[in-house]
This record gives C-alpha cells, sequence and structure tokens, in this order.
C-alpha cells in the first residue's frame, strides 16, 4: 500500500543527518533500512495487524532526533537501579550513559555499548547485528535500524553462567520539545549458557517522546535465556517496540513483559524455533487506565519438531484504556510433537475500557498438542463480597483483587528485587486506577 | 446459655425480602441475646441461608418490609465492611478462591482492617504471625495454609476450617455460620464444631444455618427454629432437631398450617 507519508515520518526521516558509524557494513545497512523507512508508512487500522490500534495520535504528531541528552540527577536514577545486577548499561534518552553505567570485566561475558563492541568484536557484531531484526515489512524496526548509533551489546561464551541479572536501563528525561529515541539491545547467548537480560524502559520526567526499541536475541543450543522487559514510560509518550528472538536446539527462552505505561505502547515478540526441542515461555501483563492503549503481539514459530512454548497473558484496563493481545503460535509441517498451552485473561475495571484478544492458532502438523483459553470479565463479585465480609472496604477489596490478578504474572519474575518493587509499582498502580 | 436480661445483640422483625422480583422471606421475626447459641434448620430453599447472606449485607438481596437491628441500631443500612467492624461474622456455606493473594495476607488485612474499626492496635506481619499461629492449633490448620492462596485448592474441610480460623481471628459478637457442617467428615466436623464452642462465651452469640441435626451433636443449641417457605414456622429447643431428625419436616409444616386455618 502506498500512502502519503505523514508529518510524523517526514519529520523523522528528514532529520536525519547520516554521520558514518565508521562501519561500512553498518552504514550500508543504515542505509537500506532509511531507504525501506522512506517508502513505508505509518500502518492504519485498516491492516489486520493493526487492526485494534490507532496509530492516528502518534502520526499527528512532529518528532525531533535527542540533540542532546539531559543529565538527570544522580538521585533520580539511584532509585532505578538495581543493586543485585551483575552490569548494568544505562541510556539517557537513547544515549549511552558511561557515568552511570557499570560493566565489569570478567571472563565469559562481555557487556558493551556500541561503540566498544564495534570496536572489541567486530566480526561478531557484522554477523549478529540486524540479522535477526527484519526492517523489510515494519516501519518501526526501518527506524530504528536506519537511526542506530547506540546499543547496549551482551555477548555470553559458551558454558559460561552469569552470575546476576544484566540490567538494561533506559531513561526518559522529559522534555517540552517531541523527540524520538530508538533503544536497542543485541544478545548473544553461546551453547550451554545461562543469563538473565532486563530491559527497563523508565521515565524520569513527562513529556511526550516516542521511542521504536528493539531487541535481537540469539540463542546457541542448550543456553536459557531469561528475559525480563518492563515498560514504565511518561503518560504521554508512545513506544512502538519489537523483540526478535531465535532459538537454537535444546535452549530455553523465558520472557516476562510488562506495560505500565505509555500512552500509546506496542510489543511485537517474535520467536522462531530454529532447532529440536526448543522450550519458550512467555508471560506478560499490561495494566494501564485513564486513555492508554498497550498492544501485545507475540509470534512463536514453531519449525521444528518437539517445541514446548507456555504462555500466560493478563489485561487490565481502567478509565477509557484500550489493551490489545494478539498472540499467534504457528506450528509448521513437520514440527510434530509441539506441545503449546496459550491462556489469555482480561480484566475490564470500568464500563469504558476495552480489551480485544485474538488467539491465533496456525498448525499444519498432525501430532500436536495445541491449547488456548481466553477470557474477559469483570471482577468477580463474590469474591468482593467476600472479603467486605471479613471488614474490607469496598475500595481496598478491588484494590486487592486487582492486584491478585495481575500478580500472577509478577510472580513469574524470577529476579526477586524486580519482582518486589514491581509488585509495589502495580498496588499502588492499582490504587490510582480505582 | 440462656440469661435473663442479656442483652439483645439482633433483633429482625417482619422481615420481607426477595431477590429480584421473586419474594425469598416473607416475615421472619428472631431475637438473639448474647450467650445464646441459635440452630435454624429447614429444607432446602426454606431461604434460611438467604437469612443468614442478607443480615452480612449481601447485595444480591433487597429488603421489602420489616427491620433489623444488631446492638439497638439499624443494620440494613450499614455496608457489608461496615457490619463486619461492627462484629457481625458470616462463615460461608462455599468459602471463595482468591488467586494471588496469600491466607496470611487477606488474615491480616481482615484483621487489621476489623481493629482500626474498633480502634485497637493493627499489627504488622511479623506480629500478626504469632497470633495467627496461636490460632491455627484451634482449628488443627497447619502454618502451610497462611502462604496459599486463599481457600485455593483447599479441600471441603481446609476452607471450613478456614473460616472459622477467621471466625477466631475476628472475634465476632454475632455469627452467622451458614451451613458450616456441609461437605465435612466426621473429623472434620469434630475440629471445626470444637473451635466454634471455644469462641462461644457469655458476650457473643452464635446462629447456626444448617441442614443436619448431625452438627446439634456437638454444639449444642438453646434454641432450634424451623424455617421454611421464608417464615420460621416452629421454635423449639435441642429436642426439636432430634425430632426433625427422626420425623422429618413435613410435620412442623402440617402443625403450622392447621394453627394459622384455626387463628
Amino acid at each position: 500500500m502506498v500512502a502519503a507519508q505523514s508529518t510524523f515520518l517526514t519529520t523523522l526521516l528528514g532529520s536525519a543527518p547520516q554521520r558514518s558509524t565508521g562501519m561500512a557494513w553498518l552504514d550500508r545497512v543504515r542505509a537500506a533500512a532509511l531507504e525501506r523507512a522512506n517508502a513505508a508508512a505509518v500502518p492504519s487500522a485498516r491492516e489486520e495487524e493493526w487492526r485494534f490500534t490507532d496509530l492516528a495520535p502518534l502520526a499527528r504528531l512532529s518528532f525531533q532526533p535527542r540533540a542532546q541528552a539531559a543529565a538527570p540527577s544522580t538521585q533520580a536514577v539511584a532509585a532505578r537501579l538495581l543493586p543485585q545486577a551483575y552490569a548494568r548499561l544505562v541510556f539517557v534518552d537513547g544515549v549511552f550513559a558511561e557515568a552511570l553505567s557499570s560493566l565489569p570485566s570478567s571472563a565469559g561475558v562481555r557487556v558493551m555499548a556500541l561503540e566498544q563492541a564495534l570496536r572489541d568484536e567486530p566480526a561478531l557484531l557484522e554477523a549478529q547485528l540486524a540479522r535477526l531484526g527484519a526492517y523489510e515489512h515494519n516501519v518501526f524496526t526501518a527506524l530504528n535500524t536506519a537511526f542506530l548509533r547506540e546499543a547496549a551489546v551482551v555477548v555470553v561464551d559458551p558454558g559460561h553462567a552469569v552470575s546476576g541479572p544484566i540490567h538494561v536501563l533506559h531513561l526518559a528525561s522529559g522534555s517540552a520539545e517531541p523527540y524520538a529515541i530508538y533503544p536497542r539491545t543485541l544478545l548473544v547467548a553461546g551453547a550451554r549458557s545461562r543469563c538473565t537480560l532486563i530491559e527497563d524502559f523508565v521515565a524520569l520526567g513527562e513529556g511526550a517522546y516516542f521511542s521504536a526499541p528493539l531487541a535481537e536475541v540469539s540463542i546457541a543450543p542448550d543456553a536459557a535465556v531469561s528475559h525480563i522487559r518492563l515498560q514504565r514510560e511518561a503518560a504521554s509518550a508512545f513506544q512502538i517496540a519489537a523483540a526478535f528472538v531465535e532459538q537454537a536446539r535444546g535452549s530455553t527462552y523465558r520472557l516476562v513483559h510488562v506495560a505500565l505505561g505509555a500512552r500509546l505502547s506496542r510489543l511485537e515478540v517474535s520467536v522462531v524455533h530454529g532447532a529440536t526441542a526448543c522450550e519458550t515461555a512467555i508471560d506478560g501483563l499490561a495494566m494501564i487506565g485513564a486513555r492508554q492503549l498497550a498492544d501485545t503481539h507475540t509470534s512463536v514459530d514453531h519449525a521444528h519438531p518437539e517445541g514446548r512454548l507456555r504462555q500466560t497473558h493478563r489485561c487490565v484496563a481502567g478509565g477509557a484504556a484500550h489493551a490489545v493481545f494478539n498472540g499467534k503460535i504457528l506450528v509448521r509441517d513437520g514440527a510434530q510433537r509441539t506441545d503449546a498451552a496459550q491462556s489469555f485473561r482480561g480484566l475490564l475495571l470500568s464500563e469504558r475500557a476495552q480489551i480485544d484478544a485474538k488467539p491465533q492458532l496456525e498448525i499444519f502438523a498432525d501430532d500436536v498438542k495445541c491449547a488456548h483459553g481466553a477470557a474477559i470479565g469483570q471482577l468477580d463479585a463474590q469474591a468482593l463480597f467476600y472479603l467486605r465480609s471479613r471488614g474490607l472496604g469496598e475500595q481496598q477489596a478491588r484494590n486487592l483483587l486487582t492486584y491478585a490478578f495481575a500478580a500472577e504474572v509478577i510472580e513469574r519474575i524470577a529476579v526477586p528485587a524486580v519482582r518486589s518493587a514491581l509488585a509495589r509499582v502495580v498496588l499502588e498502580r492499582t490504587r490510582e486506577a480505582a | 446459655m440462656i440469661r435473663a436480661g442479656a442483652p439483645v445483640l439482633l433483633d429482625v422483625r417482619e422481615l420481607e425480602a426477595s431477590i429480584g422480583d421473586k419474594p425469598i422471606l416473607k416475615g421472619v421475626s428472631l431475637e438473639v441475646r448474647a450467650g445464646e447459641v441459635h440452630a435454624i434448620m429447614g429444607p432446602n430453599g426454606s431461604g434460611k441461608s438467604t437469612l443468614a447472606k442478607l443480615l452480612s449485607g449481601h447485595p444480591a438481596y433487597s429488603v421489602t418490609r420489616g427491620s433489623v437491628a444488631y446492638r439497638g441500631s439499624d443494620l440494613l443500612g450499614l455496608s457489608p465492611e461496615a457490619r463486619a467492624q461492627a462484629g457481625l461474622f458470616l462463615g460461608f456455606q462455599y468459602p471463595v478462591e482468591i488467586p494471588g493473594v496469600s491466607n496470611a495476607q487477606f488474615l491480616r488485612l481482615a484483621y487489621n482492617s476489623v481493629q482500626a474499626a474498633r480502634g485497637a492496635e493493627e499489627l504488622d506481619p511479623l506480629e500478626f504471625d504469632d497470633l495467627v499461629r496461636e490460632k491455627l492449633a484451634l482449628v488443627d490448620m497447619d502454618p502451610s495454609f497462611l502462604e496459599r492462596n486463599v481457600n485455593e485448592g483447599f479441600s471441603g474441610g481446609e476452607k471450613k476450617r478456614n473460616e472459622i480460623l477467621q471466625m477466631a481471628l475476628l472475634e465476632p459478637v454475632l455469627a452467622l455460620l451458614d451451613e458450616t457442617d456441609s461437605g465435612l467428615d466426621i473429623d472434620a466436623l469434630r475440629v471445626v464444631a470444637g473451635g466454634v464452642n471455644s469462641l462461644a462465651g457469655a458476650d457473643n452469640a452464635i446462629v447456626l444455618v444448617t441442614h443436619y441435626q448431625r452438627l446439634l451433636n456437638y454444639i449444642e443449641p438453646d434454641y432450634v427454629h424451623v424455617m421454611e417457605g421464608g417464615q420460621i414456622i416452629k421454635t423449639g429447643d435441642k429436642a426439636l432437631a432430634l425430632e426433625l431428625e427422626a420425623r422429618g419436616y413435613d410435620w412442623v409444616r402440617a402443625e403450622f398450617d392447621a394453627a394459622r386455618a384455626a387463628a
């Protein structure tokens, strides 16, 4: 479909002073992506993949590239840090903040910003960067790639188990002028390695900004990656994110993703089983109110036999919020003995809230187990009465039940400090949404 | 224990109530004084569970006539939580499962809500843990039940023990126990009844809603009421329960109808 380019895209693309990265291959990738972005349009609700998510509020705005990162106070940053982390990469408005980061050097794992990675691991970067993150058909991944200048890069050697989580913290400082940022993460997990990656998107101030993060996760045979993704962008921000995951034989990928912030957010997760016996777990929570929209699109491509998927998604929508879930499970011809289960539950807290859920199972193999369930409802009246009959006020009872609904996903977070911090945030959010 | 001059805790007068357009209670009167144990018996659909739920503030029922006073003040205008805070307790026939909320968290929230309303001290998790472990012994429950989600995956007997545990913590003035004996084997029944008996005192009262006489072997009632068709049609002492067990309910109805016809 050829459509007139929106102000949104014209401004973004017109503002691209493309300095060379110093790497010819990377300049070529960026140029190709820019060409794609130039030919693209902002998706409209007429497209099936965007049926429930109206990007008109985004397309109306003009965003400039962030010229200079604001320096947040150390106090504001300190509260966002995770003491248990093995390493920390901090980006402020998309720009690597070395002074706030902590990059230990020890055998078996390298945690780097892009600049250093291009210096230290040029061959690996050339082979891996933009390999999974397909930009041919998606204007937002094309934008991210076209403007690729900053990234968090994690390389885990075969057999190595990283001693603590790797915390990639994206801070948005907020600004009166709408600006655009393109966070990017590359994780390459060697065979039999173990690691936990936390991608944490936090707003320090208010302001309308546009963020199009992209993560590429490549998991070698028998490796296990735990991926936690927290979206707490500013109330007037837009985040359109994508994560591309490729699993090799016998590997495990566990994702817990939580969306609390942004005026409009979307996460597209694409997991490909590249060989037999891959195990995937995806647990998601979107908890929104006011006029927020949170869209989650996941796709797991079972291309080989004996793959396993466990997926849970929960949406809590209050106010006039709109939550969208599309969970695609593709079982290709020959992917026998695939065992997939998907469960979706939505909780509507108000009459004006809306939830759209679409389980999408496409099965071309005959010896498979695929289960899915989807339910959308309100707080259970019996449970409310039970709590009130024990002395809890009506609002307190509602908050507790709402929290409990969300807690099922939060409890899947394997890092205790993140889990308890998020539990507090969600409990507060429950009170605000009330 | 019946004592002359004991304060009236509950005074239900000519109560009529319906669910939607359907009348369920058709003129119930009941007076409960401190120290007393009442049993309300009757066949299925007689309205006895409705009465218990209505008294604790269940929103499904609307009162169309009559009045209820609790310790001398109107009860019906109060929210369910205000009733609980004032010392009313409903032991549920079907305790509700609440996934995602631990039993310990739930019990402490309930306890502190009621304590705060009474102007008494609220407890932090550690202090509360001491208290709740002491009460667990009363209903012979394993402490592991505190860590589990409220009633989730509990057996019928475990759910009922959990109800009595809540009663023990909240120390109600008036406890309405709705079919607390249903679904219990004899051991669980003994434990639950033992818990209830140890909570009965001179200053509080218990109303048991039950289908079977069996429970009354363990908790001795001062009054037995027979409810049918939304009315209390006969009141007696514990001997009445045994007679009902032996003869069924039909004769009570016949007697009631005859008396009404004669009037």
